[in-house]
């Protein structure tokens, strides 16, 4: 199989890292050789992060280039439009809709853009944009985020859902299982 | 069992499976992670020392006394420990000690982007590359085969990709080494003068052993360097030389050399249609392999990120190679960047038209630096920065910090300018300083200004943990590696006893106390340090005790009039809506620096 690519962009803080552990747990135990490459450091905080997932028979580079994703997971609306170069033609953005202004919109020298999605759609990509802090905070916590998101990315997979739940029941602790599992199922609709 | 593993974490496995007992390191990005990992192995003594300097010339004490050990560091932080290394070359080791650099090619977390590879050609110490978690983890034994087969430390080099990206590794099981006997040997060990020449002959005809274990390619049951032929070319087994000349087979070859994360980009773009040389033991080169496979093929590529150095290799051979010609010195390499830069096709890409704000990384919300960096705004001061978390404080809007340069120099960068300029300077200079950067190399910047008497005011910005590389202990915070309770250094007493007579500490969350205090410091001709003494705001526990925050703010709109002067702080938690302010309640900790900002009594509690 030719490696596919997810990308998972947003803002650092808001979990994308137990997303992407949570896919390369998932995928390794579909029998798929797996990279996850992740960001440390300085651009955690509160900065534009980026982790890349790649999947297939065998995977090379741990990195996914421009045109490259077949999926972008956002946290964040414009992140999703700061990364549309990455996605590949007829690529799938699965986006949060919320908004979080980053300093320069908040220092005021910079303005937030408007119509985002409807700006990534006239260019092509096919974009499943969602309220993901609203179904989150309806699971039972805003932090569930990534596992919102997570459920809505399942839809797209021949993975049964029970496999992703079970990932869920694997990778996070007992007290906060039954959250995640409402998230993923909000998510997944 | 197979599993996903973090290249560093597997780097950590690696050394636990091969007996390492003693580790010793200094946090930095994007090395961290290795002794993290170490120190879940309760039976690995493991600890951070204050600086990359101490941490290495602890795993040597414990490589002479007979234990295997490793120290692990960022790039920067191998410029701090280079003096003991460079000597530690000619000494060599009893039992192996390894190295862990960690390079960050493209400065994600750095401040320049220095290619560690020089330090082993100037050590003249052997360096393993791996290109992902599985051959960090085999590595890491071949590291202490060769440590002590060849009598030397040996450095493994990462870099921020193979670091902190996972791929699939096989564990196995811990194989701990007798103990070596410690026997005293001043000739190899006490290096006078008269010793140390003698040892020099021995590095040098080591290298030249090292250089022949390239060439075989194999330690154990490791592979360091190895040749993929192409797919459509019959493979010469181990005996290179017998490959099929390019004349023969009048294909015009590519052949494309390359080391760490560089061979996942050139597999990743040619797969098994070009000849590889995937260099692992990257110093010192194997001479007589890179030799016989440029003798296979027509043109010879080098893809390597930052330097020239196996490039400049190959010329010093004689050999014609392409590389740095076409392919940049500076930031990381990508798939992309070798499609263009060796003619094949890319991803057809979309972007938007309109451009989309920067996302910087910023101070957290709460954060104990912002009160005192304000009130260093305020005063416009001239500030001499550091390395940490504060360095964001020197952007927008709060622009308190002039410069920075390495770990400590802040301090000595102030006692320098203020000799230099005298009083004008001295009134209107400070150095800013975390606690943890301060005790890795400040205090001797501050015995510089305790004993040759600059009337400098530093200010060590207490946050009681080492915040940047995400919350590691450090010697002032009296808690160990593993959070257990150790000894605590004073920072009070650390500085009166070396001599400072004005030490002030401050609430950074009180900016008219902050004020106050530079105000008077500033103005006095003596030298004086001002303790900024607050936990970081992401902390959930200090010296074993729980933080329990105060409760968010809320804005009044009846009250609030839009002036935005809480905007001033650059609090990520405030934004404008509407013309009035929001405050994110999932952000805010409620520090109250944005009240003090407010004149109206807008900003208030939800206590």
């Amino acid at each position: 199989m030719e490696t596919k690519n997810i990308m998972i962009v947003g803002v650092g803080g808001q979990g994308s890292l137990l997303a992407s552990k949570l896919l390369g747990y998932l995928l390794l135990k579909e029998g798929y050789d797996v990279k996850v490459s992740e960001v440390h450091g300085m651009s955690q905080r509160g900065g534009s992060v980026v982790t890349y997932v790649r999947f297939g028979d065998k995977v090379y580079s741990p990195i996914i280039d421009k045109g490259e994703a077949d999926f972008i997971v956002s946290f964040e609306q414009m992140e999703a439009a700061r990364y549309l170069p990455y996605l590949r033609e007829n690529g799938r953005i699965v986006t949060n809709t919320q908004r979080i202004e980053p300093m320069p919109v908040i220092t005021g020298a910079a303005a937030y853009p408007e119509n985002l999605i409807a700006k990534l759609e006239e260019k092509g990509a096919v974009v499943d944009a969602m309220d993901c802090l609203t179904l989150a905070e309806e699971a039972g916590s805003s932090k569930a985020v990534n596992i919102v998101l997570m459920g809505r990315l399942s839809k797209y997979f021949d993975i049964p859902a029970e496999k992703w739940q079970q990932a869920i029941e694997a990778l996070v602790p007992e007290k906060f299982r039954d959250v995640n599992l409402k998230a993923f199922e909000l998510g997944r609709g | 069992m197979k599993e996903l593993m973090l290249g560093n974490k597997a780097l950590a496995r690696g050394l636990y499976e091969a007996g390492c007992s003693v580790a010793s390191s200094y946090p930095g990005t994007p090395s961290t992670e290795v002794t993290e990992e170490i120190a879940k192995y309760r039976d690995i003594y493991s600890e951070w020392a204050p600086n990359e300097k101490v941490a290495m010339e602890v795993a040597y004490g414990a490589a002479l006394a007979g234990k295997r050990s490793m120290c692990a560091m960022k790039h920067v932080g191998m410029n701090v420990a280079a003096d003991p290394m460079y000597t530690a070359s000619y000494t060599g080791v009893n039992a192996g000690m390894v190295i862990v650099v960690a390079d960050d090619a493209g400065m994600h977390s750095s401040q320049n982007e220095q290619d560690s590879r020089h330090h082993a050609i100037a050590a003249k110490l052997p360096m393993l590359e791996p290109s992902d978690s599985a051959e960090a983890l085999s590595f890491a034994k071949a590291a202490y085969e060769i440590s002590e087969t060849y009598d030397t430390p040996v450095i493994i080099k990462m870099c921020t990709r193979i670091a902190h990206s996972q791929s699939v590794v096989e564990t196995g099981e811990r194989v701990c080494p007798a103990q070596k006997e410690y026997v005293r040997n001043p000739q190899k060990y006490l290096m006078t003068p008269a010793n140390a020449i003698r040892r020099h002959p021995i590095v040098e005809a080591r290298t030249k052993q090292l250089v022949a274990l390239g060439n075989q390619c194999v330690i154990g049951n490791v592979r360091l360097n190895r040749i993929e032929w192409a797919e459509d070319r019959e493979d010469p087994g181990e005996n290179v030389a017998n490959a099929p000349h390019p004349a023969e087979d009048g294909m015009g070859r590519v052949g494309i050399i390359c080391d760490s994360t560089c061979y996942q980009y050139v597999k990743e773009v040619y797969g098994d249609s070009v000849d590889v040389l995937k260099i692992g033991l990257i110093n010192p080169l194997p001479t007589t392999l890179i030799k016989d496979f440029a003798a296979s093929v027509d043109e010879i590529w080098v893809v390597e990120e930052l330097d020239p150095i196996i490039e400049n290799h190959c010329k010093q051979m004689g050999l014609h190679v392409y590389g740095k010609d076409a392919l940049p010195m500076e930031m990381e390499y990508s798939q992309n960047l070798l499609r263009e830069a060796m003619g094949v096709d890319i991803p057809a890409s979309v972007s938007l038209e309109e451009e989309i704000p920067a996302r910087p990384p910023v101070m957290c919300a709460g954060c104990p630096h912002r009160g005192l960096f304000y009130t260093l705004h305020q005063k416009n001061v001239r500030v001499m920065g550091d390395i940490g978390c504060y360095t964001l404080g020197g952007a927008p809007p709060l622009f308190a910090m002039d410069n920075n340069l390495c770990m400590g120099a802040s301090v000595s960068m102030l006692h320098g300018f203020n000799k230099a300029c005298g009083e004008a300077s001295e009134k209107q200079t400070v150095a800013v300083i975390g606690d943890s950067t301060f005790l890795h190399s400040g205090m001797t910047s501050l015995a510089d200004i305790a004993y040759n008497q600059s009337n400098s005011t530093v200010i060590i910005l207490d946050n009681s943990i080492t915040g940047m590389t995400g919350h590691q202990q450090n010697p002032s915070t009296g808690l160990d590696i593993h959070g257990d309770p150790c000894g605590k250094i004073d920072l009070e007493s650390l500085v009166r006893s070396m001599g400072i007579d004005r030490v002030k500490v401050v609430d950074p969350y009180d900016l008219s106390q902050c004020d106050a205090v530079l105000t008077e410091e500033l103005a006095v001709a003596a030298p004086s340090v001002i303790i900024s003494r607050r936990p970081c705001a992401l902390l959930k526990t200090v010296g074993g005790r729980k933080v329990v925050h105060n409760k968010p703010l809320v804005n009044d709109p009846d009250k609030c009039v839009g002036c935005k002067a809480c905007m001033r702080i650059g609090c990520p938690a405030i934004s404008m809506k509407d013309k009035k302010a929001v405050i994110d309640r999932t952000q805010c900790i409620g520090c109250g620096v944005c009240r003090q900002m407010c004149k109206f009594d807008a900003l208030v509690s939800t206590e």
